[in-house]
């Protein structure tokens, strides 16, 4: 279960990068943060930022369009 | 932060369609930990302004753009009337404005930032905004058009911040 829940449903790149950015840099380590996202370019760029910024990436789900990915802050 | 997460930009570019590049690149470099300078130079200082809304983009001299409808019915949207409409056209008073509104109108329909939204958004997570003192001169700007929190400097402090890194871009 997330901590926090980001709903980026409808923006597009780099809007979904940028607000993840702002919710994990409000939550504490260790804590899970669910990013909805519709962009499609945002499955290979979460998981880009992931790598870079060292979060964790636990999950990333698609339904119909609407992708779901759950970190884990650092 | 090491040297080696340094990235910096020149910003040469004023038009509406080019000012969103170097606040794309920027904005998400700063999200993934780099530490990034814009240097704004030229018709790219256009990108400080207060006011963007002199901002435009022209279909002259833009081969490539890509003109189609942002509404109406999807087998219209599909055509590209750029290639169709002859440049003399876009010499007619206004069209640069109906062009920058169309593009305006594509941009919201696909979610994309606003130019405002990015820029604040790149001062927000600390990129650090550069602006060059001659051509500030040499335009005529007053220091007081741009937005807060811009540094006025030349060339040689374009180096000092891009010293170490490794990832420099010119757009």
């Amino acid at each position: 279960m997330a901590d926090e829940t980001l709903d980026a449903s409808g923006l597009n790149c780099p809007l979904p990068i940028l607000k993840t950015k702002k919710a994990l840099s409000k939550m504490d380590a260790g804590k899970v943060l669910d990013v909805i996202s519709t962009d499609a370019g945002s499955v290979k760029d979460i998981e880009a930022f992931c790598n870079q910024t060292g979060n964790k990436l636990v999950s990333t789900t698609e339904d119909g369009g609407k992708y779901v990915f759950t970190i884990e802050k650092v | 932060m090491s040297d080696d997460n340094k990235m910096t930009i020149i910003a040469t570019k004023g038009t509406f369609d080019w000012a969103f590049p170097p606040f794309i690149i920027a904005s998400t470099g700063v999200a993934m930990d780099k530490e990034v300078t814009i240097f704004f130079t030229f018709y790219g200082l256009n990108l400080l302004l207060k006011d963007t809304s002199k901002l435009k983009v022209s279909p002259i001299g833009n081969p490539s753009m890509p003109m189609k409808m942002p509404f109406g019915p999807k087998w219209l949207q599909k055509i590209d009337f750029g290639p169709k409409i002859p440049n003399v056209l876009w010499n007619i008073p206004g069209a640069e404005s109906l062009v920058t509104w169309m593009m305006k109108k594509t941009m919201a329909k696909h979610g994309v930032a606003k130019l405002e939204e990015l820029r604040s958004m790149c001062q927000e997570f600390d990129v650090k905004f550069i602006a060059c003192e001659m051509t500030v001169e040499l335009f005529g700007f007053d220091k007081e058009d741009f937005i807060d929190g811009v540094e006025f400097a030349g060339a040689a402090m374009y180096f000092d911040e891009a010293s170490g890194g490794d990832h420099h871009l010119y757009m």
